[in-house]
């Protein structure tokens, strides 16, 4: 039998505690961390039963969880009240991270530059990038390396070999793309490249894609073939 | 130069200008007035435009005045220039908020504060020139150090720094929700 969940997005561990919290209406200083485990994990395991990626994030909250529900459970030996509610090496990071929350939301409640407000001298990026109306020409994989090759052959002409040390990595070149197209629906395949410096980085891009691909959280595209190859995000609702 | 003409450099020089420009600049291209007599001078435009009903205001921000239109003539200038409006996703908009109350913050903090890895984040506020690298803190491995830049200060409408909203007392923002 095939049924489908609907699943709230959340940011992180600290999300997905605030949303239970509030879902239960309960009290953040007294919160019932049996009942807020149990629920915790149910939905770890909905995120696993839906081959959703369980980042390592989501498990390191699991274990403080379980460590913070075995220790209120074990009789209280300190002499007075000296020590500390265990519950509180969860409350602390998420009153912080409410209190962020909260002014976050209000600075995007100002009048943005250049979403509400726009000053003189002010040049759009030109969104000339075209859904497509009818089935797109997809794209294979050896498109892809062509693109690729060409983009490298022509934006690196450099002999000079120099060495640095690099800060990024592949699951990071992921987060960074899907985080683009959060904030725009389509993005040209070259407009990842665009900042990259190195060929090492260029390829940490290019794998991040295709892992994404691979994924189902991306599709790649082409309106038709004198076009330029295009990325969409799979929206929510329809990811494999 | 004779006074009353004064308000009327200001205007031109702020009119043409695609930057926004502070009164130490203007008083250094407008000679024979003092930086005191510019501001002076400032703020009466200010308020002609504030009372004259006009589309666009004279706006101070990061220590600068520039025109700005106003929010209702929004989604014309956007379908003019052909553009969706700015966007920041809900992880950009806290991140950005964690680095700007912070800093300098080390990439490590914020993650901590937001419980995710933050990288892509980081690295997606930088090329929108939101946030910038400030330095490097003396620890192991010489960790970037990250804080907000003099355009997030134009793009959120901020003075200064002081002028951020302030982060609301725990307990307050406790009951509020």
């Amino acid at each position: 039998m095939e049924y489908e969940i609907k699943l709230d997005v959340f940011e992180g561990p600290l999300d997905l505690l605030l949303h239970l919290i509030r879902k239960n209406e309960v009290d953040i200083f007294d919160i019932p961390i049996a009942s807020i485990t149990d629920q915790y994990l149910e939905y770890l395991e909905i995120m696993k039963a839906m081959n959703m990626d369980v980042a390592g994030d989501f498990l390191v909250m699991a274990s403080t969880l379980v460590h913070i529900k075995s220790r209120m459970l074990l009789p209280d030996n300190s002499e007075g009240d000296d020590q500390e509610d265990p519950r509180m090496e969860i409350t602390r990071p998420l009153l912080e991270y409410m209190a962020f929350k909260g002014v976050s939301e209000e600075l995007n409640k100002r009048p943005l530059l250049e979403r509400e407000i726009f000053a003189r001298g002010f040049q759009a990026e030109a969104e000339d990038i075209a859904l497509p109306a009818e089935a797109p020409l997809s794209v294979s994989i050896f498109q892809l390396m062509d693109a690729f090759k060409r983009l490298i052959e022509r934006s690196l002409p450099s002999e000079a070999l120099t060495f640095r040390s690099e800060d990024w990595s592949i699951a990071e070149r992921m987060e960074y793309i899907m985080e683009r197209l959060r904030e725009k629906t389509a993005l040209f395949f070259e407009d990842l490249f665009g900042e990259n410096k190195t060929i090492a980085e260029c390829i940490a891009t290019f794998l991040a894609l295709l892992e994404l691909v691979n994924r189902g959280l991306l599709i790649v595209f082409q309106p038709g073939p004198e076009n330029r190859i295009q990325l969409m995000a799979v929206p929510e609702g329809s990811r494999a | 130069m004779d006074r009353g003409i004064l308000p009327l450099i200001i205007e031109a020089l702020i009119f043409s200008s695609e930057k926004s420009v502070s009164p130490k600049e203007l008083a250094g291209w407008i000679t024979g007035f003092s930086e005191a007599e510019i501001r002076e001078a400032i703020e009466e435009l200010k308020k002609y435009y504030d009372s004259a009903g006009r589309s666009f205001s004279l706006r101070e921000v990061a220590g600068g005045f520039q025109f700005c239109t106003a929010s209702q003539f929004a989604p014309f200038i956007l379908r003019m220039l052909r553009a969706s409006p700015a966007r920041l996703s809900r992880a950009a908009m806290e991140t950005l908020a964690m680095v700007a109350y912070k800093q300098p913050v080390l990439r490590q903090e914020i993650e901590r504060l937001r419980g995710v890895d933050s990288g892509g984040v980081l690295r997606l506020l930088m090329e929108k020139d939101l946030i910038r690298i400030m330095g490097r803190k003396n620890l192991p491995g010489r960790p970037l150090l990250y804080g907000t830049t003099k355009r997030f200060l134009e793009v959120f409408d901020l003075k200064d720094l002081d002028s951020l909203p302030k982060l609301k007392e725990i307990k307050e923002l406790d009951e509020g929700n």
